[in-house]
């Protein structure tokens, strides 16, 4: 993987797989604490202690296709690689909760990536029931960003419409760009889809 | 800086609005991309992107897209699964951008099969 919002997209295919309706992805950047956290959490079927022990294990995988199950175990890597951990905590009919930690400006810390198109191709690709709610941290700068709020706007309209896909696509794109830019906290509230304004 | 957009939600819902009851009603094509680990490191999301770009470029209203995870050929990803209503699935295999491009363009609007692209014809494994 390139970036680290291709392993979220990939850790997200799992929630979806798990029969997961609400996931929840966060992103801090905390560059006075030199840590990158990336939160997902799901309520999913959720494992096993067994399972949940063989889950980072790159020779285990739940699928009848392959033999090997890569995406928990390179996420693992990728923390290892940048001095940080990953932890997965789940159980069985609750959901699954996994935060990855990183050292913000370790030299082998991976890029974030397009995270817009990571949470766009998560809508496009699932069931138009699944909710996916993700919150962007960095400073004292936040982007919210929820389908279920989207949902209640679209008023019956498919969510996952290519040109509705692609607005929202452009929307988030934007949203981060304004967090990283620092624009005041005001102007960041405009980005937060459902709020009154 | 660009503001507020819930109004451009808004149009753009009432705009879809009206095609979205031919879609959901009478899809005549759906296009599944895997996105499993193996598809999404080799480069399935920009995949899916372009194809959602140019369904919205060509104004198709009729042609559904999703994702499914992977189908066991990890080695010949990133992978697309083109079904026309009442035609048996084509599985296309190493794709890029351009190639899904070729695919839309050829198989999905003229209805006929790229066969440089394609592996095989059959079922399909959704999760």
């Amino acid at each position: 993987m390139e970036d680290l919002s291709l392993h979220i997209l990939d850790i997200i295919e799992n929630s979806v797989a798990a029969g997961a309706t609400n996931i929840e992805i966060v992103i801090e950047e905390d560059i006075v604490g030199n840590l990158l956290l990336i939160k997902i959490n799901d309520d999913g079927r959720g494992m096993d202690k067994e399972t949940l022990t063989k889950s980072i294990d790159p020779f285990y995988t739940t699928k009848g296709t392959r033999r090997v199950g890569l995406g928990l175990s390179m996420l693992a890597q990728a923390t290892k690689e940048a001095a940080g951990s990953l932890d997965v905590r789940s159980k069985p009919g609750k959901g699954t909760r996994i935060t990855a930690r990183f050292v913000y400006d370790h030299i082998d810390r991976k890029p974030l990536g397009n995270m817009a198109e990571t949470i766009t191709t998560c809508i496009a690709g699932s069931s138009p029931k699944a909710d996916f709610k993700y919150r962007h941290r960095k400073g004292d700068q936040e982007f919210i960003f929820s389908t279920k709020e989207i949902k209640k706007r679209l008023n019956g309209v498919a969510i996952n419409d290519p040109e509705i896909i692609l607005f929202l696509r452009e929307q988030i794109e934007e949203g981060l760009q304004a967090i990283q830019k620092g624009a005041k906290s005001e102007e960041i509230k405009d980005w937060r889809f459902g709020k009154n304004t | 800086m660009k503001k507020l957009k819930i109004g451009d939600l808004e149009k753009i819902r009432d705009k879809v609005r009206r095609t979205a009851v031919l879609r959901q009603g009478k899809a005549r094509a759906k296009v599944t991309v895997h996105m499993g680990t193996c598809g999404i490191a080799a480069g399935a999301r920009d995949v899916l992107t372009g194809l959602l770009k140019d369904i919205r470029k060509k104004k198709l209203d009729d042609v559904i897209v999703t994702t499914s995870g992977c189908a066991g050929l990890c080695s010949r990803e990133p992978m697309a699964t083109v079904e026309i209503t009442g035609k048996p699935p084509v599985k296309y295999v190493d794709l890029t951008p351009e190639k899904m491009r070729k695919i839309l363009e050829r198989h999905i609007v003229k209805g006929d099969i790229v066969n440089e692209y394609a592996l095989a014809i059959g079922s399909e494994r959704t999760h």
